[in-house]
């Protein structure tokens, strides 16, 4: 494979694939700790009425009104999950059951009635990601990189990636101990003046942005994979806050690169003619880590009680 | 067009095969609601849906298999018992992955949920470039296609179905027990594990059952959202059970129905959001436990609690001063005390003034008691005193701790309570008992 | 140092408290006011809402009617001078956090919202931890820590605060005997600096020794006032009425309080 054929067909999709699993894998660290992962579940399937609205009003597949319609509908998830917990004296699990399957069916209908299935956004892309098809026909070279005519012809789902991830970041770093006392001790930080409901609502509309920028990437189902993935793997390795995030961060990387590389390496070499769903072999990285690391983990439950009765 | 199909579709009059194919929907819709109650009941709603996600490796699998052995890939019966594996397995590893420890329950369903619906997807790719002819068929599996349902695969759906409901009505004494109470299940010699093995079954049987017609993604919405809808309507699981049944049936034939008059929507979207319909009316209009009881109740709870408040403030705030009970005495006063907002005080004041128990006093911001009024306020505080010296003298604190409703009991004594009291109060040191009348105030009505 | 001494404004004044949870506990009418320092215990029987009455003043829970003043004001207005020790079980102690990183979280208040906590913050948090005997634990992840160390890590954090009420739950729950005995000096020490500790307390031996006034609570408040005078056997009969077995150790305890032994 040549430079040019590795910039023009693989190099965006493969950054598309580390910024979505890196954004996500930083926010899904904070449901890990919360022990919420299920709620990353249940926004990634929710947002899809919102996308699809977002679509329905501009026609293009990368905006604004999107991102809004996302945030909406995570919104709209998130009260009425609290709604029908509070009425219907329900645990969790059941509540989040109804309302993220009840809004995903709502979602793929509007896609199949506003005819966007026809045109742009089908529902294989809801369901398997259209990395294979971020192609940067313009890039010539290492030399592109920095030619603006050549970046100005970058998908833009690259540029909502990358914004996403400034975002993101911009905000852990702004609200870092604000978000680790809401994870950690809520009502402690609420007695402290401290309230952690602004937090957390800021938490759950990053997210739900996220999940849209990765829908792009990885599709609807496979968000949760870059969202607890990362992070669960990062638990196993380490017992620091700040570490875990960095730690979320660079595994998210390299199972995006891993994967990635996997889909369409693998059956290259196999012979065959057609490379693999390259979401899907992210999400497999994601498991295979994780059965990777518990056994490597320092962690152990038994390491662990070895080294408490040392000292 | 679409309308007429749809109706000739709900009527099983648009030929012999879209009649099964509703008949089938509505026979898995009815398995999935009864089974539902019980995973729902046992808090497996999350597990349900990992399991399904689980299956698309195992039909895939199964695919590529039956492919290279020279088998029919179509087989249902063979992807079908792929995806059962594959789901088992998903099941058993969620358990290995929580019992790392160091990640919670949550997170070890995420990530099996999300990497083994990867495997799949990564397994679908490799389907796409066998010779075999795509992967046409099996997508189906994934957001469900029931238009497109041979007969004899409807048929098969309509028996497993059935299945899955005859053993769920069977053993519907055992689950019922180990879903209110584990622990006593075990103590009556019941077979817990097999139960629950049996229940996780039952689970598996009706997921699979579904894949083809609902699709793995969403077999789960018809499992947990009857039963929700049903536990929104009644206590007891002896009606919930056959209501969710029931709404589970309801939502396959309508949605079925519709997706036979337009086959380009997918059946199992079709059909959640049918059921997601039902849920809603019954979320908004359940007497018990709906949104507009719960808002009119409140309401009037909070009039209730407003009332007595006012009144009995009012009062023991003459009772201090020593003023007659019709002298005037100062909201704000009253309010401070309660805790009240401005406009909570405002609400209170208005409908006691709507209800003829205060007037307005010369003074600004003085309010006096109407005669009316004084009746009331005198039987709240009566009320209240007899209440509180039960609590703190007879040793109440049992009765009290077995209706927990607090000061929600003091507004709304349940009759047997107050006869209690009553009879207490009737026996009790007459020195005490004085204690609970309001004393008798300057210029009160004998 | 405040203006405590001028005026004998209660710490903590509730009028008219009342919380009713769907199943839970709940409180009827609460009234009570405290002194303006020195160390008050809530004590009642299980299920008898002192939780929920600290948690009702800290506006953790919704009131359905009452008013809460703290040295005369509304929480609001005076939260600065108000410290919090939560139970011990109701965070995750898997968290990965190490207990200079939990006793930080009391220095939050200094550094204000969005801006990141300075070195001084960092050496104040050091020094809490110190007064609690925990120096050399400071970069010890809070999961290998004793039950007992936990307990002094959220001690250390409320200390970090710098309040002049405080609000502990259960503070002595499931802890060994040094650590009850250092969280018994370090709240002396608080109580001679003219502060005011409130807290809910399980052991009614204990009680009579640790504490210079009480509130019996039994959803209402039953008694209130200087331990001599309100932790008497006919008190706590009522507050414990109907709980026959708690009943008979109750009196007990009370009978023997001035001079009776502490629990082993």
């Amino acid at each position: 494979m040549s430079v040019v054929e590795f910039m023009q067909l693989d190099l965006v999709p493969m950054l598309a694939a580390i910024l979505a699993c890196v954004t996500c894998g930083l926010l899904g660290t904070l449901l890990l700790l919360t022990r919420n992962s299920m709620m990353g579940d249940a926004i990634s399937h929710a947002v899809l009425p919102g996308i699809a609205a977002g679509f329905w009003v501009t026609g293009t597949r990368a905006s604004l009104p999107m991102l809004a319609g996302a945030m909406g509908a995570a919104v709209v998830a998130v009260v009425l999950i609290g709604l029908i917990r509070r009425l219907g004296r329900l645990e969790p699990g059941a509540a989040m059951g109804v309302v993220f399957s009840g809004l995903f069916a709502l979602g793929l209908l509007m896609l199949v009635w506003s005819g966007a299935d026809r045109v742009d956004l089908d529902i294989d892309c809801v369901l398997y990601g259209i990395l294979e098809t971020l192609i940067w026909p313009a890039a010539e070279g290492p030399a592109s990189l920095i030619d603006p005519v050549a970046l100005a012809a970058l998908p833009e789902e690259l540029w909502l990636l990358a914004g996403m991830f400034a975002v993101t970041l911009t905000c852990l770093l702004l609200f870092w101990k604000e978000l680790r006392l809401a994870a950690f001790d809520p009502a402690f930080g609420a007695v402290i003046g401290f309230d952690p409901r602004p937090v957390r609502a800021l938490l759950m509309l990053l997210i739900a942005a996220a999940c849209v920028a990765a829908f792009w990437a990885v599709g609807s189902i496979l968000v949760i994979a870059a969202l607890i993935g990362p992070p669960a793997i990062a638990r196993l390795l380490t017992e620091r806050y700040a570490a875990q995030f960095l730690l979320a961060a660079a595994v998210g990387a390299a199972i995006a690169t891993v994967g990635y590389l996997a889909a369409a390496l693998v059956p290259a070499a196999l012979g065959a003619a057609q490379g693999f769903n390259a979401a899907g072999m992210i999400a497999v990285m994601a498991g295979l880590g994780f059965a990777l690391a518990a056994q490597l983990s320092p962690f152990r439950r038994g390491v662990v009680k070895q080294r408490r009765a040392a000292p | 067009m679409m309308n007429a199909d749809f109706f000739a579709a709900l009527t099983l009059s648009l030929g012999h095969n879209a009649a099964v194919v509703v008949l089938g929907c509505a026979a898995f819709g009815l398995a999935a609601g009864l089974v539902g109650c019980f995973v729902l009941l046992r808090g497996r709603a999350l597990i349900a849906d990992v399991a399904a996600h689980a299956t698309l490796p195992g039909v895939a699998a199964a695919f590529i298999g039956a492919t290279a052995l020279g088998l029919d890939p179509r087989n249902l019966w063979l992807l079908m018992a792929g995806g059962a594996l594959s789901a088992a397995l998903g099941a058993l590893a969620v358990r290995a992955a929580a019992a790392t420890r160091r990640v919670r329950d949550d997170a070890a369903m995420a990530l099996v949920l999300s990497a083994g619906f990867g495997l799949g997807v990564v397994l679908m790719s490799v389907v796409q470039s066998l010779p075999t002819g795509g992967q046409a068929g099996l997508s189906h599996f994934i957001l469900g296609q029931a238009a497109g349902l041979a007969e004899v695969e409807a048929q098969t759906l309509i028996g497993l179905a059935l299945v899955a409901s005859v053993i769920a009505v069977l053993l519907f004494n055992p689950l019922r027990v180990l879903c209110f109470d584990e622990a006593f299940a075990a103590a009556s010699g019941l077979p817990v594990r097999a139960l629950d093995l049996s229940l996780t079954a039952l689970m598996l049987l009706v997921t699979v059952a579904g894949l083809r017609a609902v699709g793995l993604i969403l077999v789960v919405a018809l499992m947990v959202i009857p039963a929700v809808t049903a536990r929104l309507l009644t206590e007891r699981l002896s009606i919930m059970a056959p209501l969710a049944a029931a709404l589970g049936a309801v939502s396959g034939w309508v949605g079925a129905s519709f997706s036979a008059a337009a086959p380009g929507l997918p059946t199992g979207a079709v059909i959640t959001v049918t059921a997601c319909a039902l849920f809603l009316i019954a979320l908004t209009l359940s007497p018990t436990r709906g949104v507009v009881a719960a808002g009119l109740g409140r309401a009037r709870m909070g009039y209730r609690i407003g009332r007595d408040h006012l009144l009995r403030g009012a009062w023991e705030e003459l009772e201090q001063l020593r003023l007659g009970p019709d002298a005037p005495f100062a909201t704000a006063a009253i309010a401070a005390a309660w805790g009240w907002s401005g406009p909570r005080s405002l609400i209170a004041v208005t409908a006691l003034r709507a209800a003829g128990l205060v007037r307005p006093a010369h003074e600004p911001g003085f309010l006096r008691l109407t005669p009316a009024g004084i009746v009331a306020a005198q039987g709240v505080v009566r009320r209240h005193r007899v209440w509180e010296l039960y609590l703190t003298r007879a040793g109440g604190v049992r009765a009290f701790a077995a209706h927990r409703g607090a000061d929600l009991i003091e507004h709304t004594l349940p009759p047997d309570v107050e006869a209690e009291v009553e009879a207490w109060l009737a026996s009790a040191d007459p020195a005490i008992a004085r204690l609970a009348v309001p004393p008798p105030v300057e210029g009160a009505p004998a | 140092m405040n203006n405590t001494a001028a005026l004998p404004i209660p710490a903590l004044s509730v009028r008219h408290l009342t919380v009713a949870y769907r199943e839970a506990p709940v409180l009827w009418e609460v009234g009570w006011a405290t002194p303006s320092s020195g160390l008050v215990a809530i004590v009642g029987p299980n299920g008898a809402g002192k939780s929920t009455l600290i948690k009702a003043c800290l506006d953790l829970v919704p009131r359905l009617s009452g008013e809460v003043r703290i040295f005369g004001q509304p929480l609001a207005a005076v939260r600065r001078r108000v410290g919090y020790l939560p139970q011990r079980a109701s965070v995750d102690w898997d968290f990965p956090a190490t207990a200079l990183d939990v006793v930080s979280m009391g220095r939050y208040p200094r550094a204000g919202w969005l801006r990141p906590l300075g070195r001084f913050q960092r050496e104040a948090a050091r020094a809490a931890l110190a007064e609690v005997g925990l120096a050399d634990f400071a970069s010890r992840q809070i999961g290998q820590l004793s039950g007992g160390q936990q307990q002094r890590v959220f001690l250390a954090r409320a200390l970090a605060l710098e309040a002049d009420l405080y609000f502990m739950d259960e503070p002595f729950a499931g802890v060994d005997a040094a650590t009850e005995k250092a969280i018994v000096t370090v709240l002396r020490r608080l109580a001679d600096q003219g502060k005011a500790v409130i807290v809910v307390h399980h052991d009614l031996a204990t009680a009579p020794h640790y504490f210079d006034h009480v509130l019996l609570l039994n959803l209402r408040a039953i008694a209130s006032g200087p331990m001599s005078s309100a932790f008497t056997p006919d008190n706590l009969a009522r507050a414990y009425g109907g709980r026959l077995s708690l009943l008979d150790q109750a009196v007990a305890a009370a009978a023997g309080a001035p001079g009776a032994a502490p629990r082993g």
